[in-house]
């Protein structure tokens, strides 16, 4: 499908290229959600991340999602990039990019592929801190 | 049959490695599975949950396993 690219990689993503290929003529407007590494979890400061993918299932529940979205809103086009491998705090993991012809459907199309794909993509994160690294969401 | 069980995040650490092989009966389920993995490696049971699946796809515990699946344990995901 050409409205929909999704992209798995260990390579630094392109927010400039993101933006350029969601846009189109018949948007009224884009919604992008940047995921950034932040520099601390629950106060303990963070050095790295380093994200793994179970790669070929990743890409199929992205897939998956782009085409819920296409199911339940009026939306154009659907971007999902997301990073495998380390990242240092302010890089970027993820980009969800999404065009409409009216907003509320990019809006409400974005943040639902943000929080489905926390849920259901098979891509793992772990933490690592001055005193060692942890799977997140791995224990209760 | 002797299966592969590919394991990604924590459940490598549990395994010791990124993927384990096992012996299962032709007709087993991922009920089956999941026990006998418990009984090798009772860390999995210290895990918040973790699924299984089976040729890139959530299976669930009644599903029958045949040989060639690819078989994945995916413990809770963490991505975003």
């Amino acid at each position: 499908m050409n409205n929909v690219q999704i992209i798995l990689s260990g390579e630094s993503l392109d927010i400039g290229a993101c933006v350029s290929w969601i846009m189109s003529p018949e948007s009224g407007g884009i919604d992008i959600f940047i995921g950034t590494v932040r520099n601390a979890t629950k106060g303990k400061a963070v050095l790295k991340l380093d994200f793994e993918a179970y790669e070929p299932m990743a890409i199929s529940e992205m897939e998956k999602i782009a085409q819920q979205a296409f199911n339940q809103w009026p939306v154009q086009k659907v971007l999902i990039h997301h990073r495998t491998g380390t990242l240092q705090v302010g890089e970027v993991p993820v980009i969800i990019a999404v065009s409409a012809a009216h907003r509320d459907a990019a809006f409400e199309t974005c943040r639902y592929i943000i929080d489905t794909l926390k849920q259901t993509v098979p891509i793992w994160k772990k933490e690592a801190f001055e005193d060692g690294e942890v799977w997140v969401a791995a224990h209760p | 049959m002797k299966i592969n069980v590919l394991a990604f995040g924590v459940a490598k650490e549990i395994f010791g490695s990124s993927s384990v092989s096992l012996e299962l009966t032709n007709d087993a389920t991922i009920y089956n599975l999941k026990y006998l993995l418990e009984q090798q490696y009772p860390r999995l049971k210290q895990l918040a949950s973790y699924m299984v699946a089976v040729n890139n796809e959530y299976a669930l515990p009644g599903d029958t396993i045949h040989e060639r699946d690819e078989i994945a344990i995916i413990p809770p995901v963490s991505g975003g």
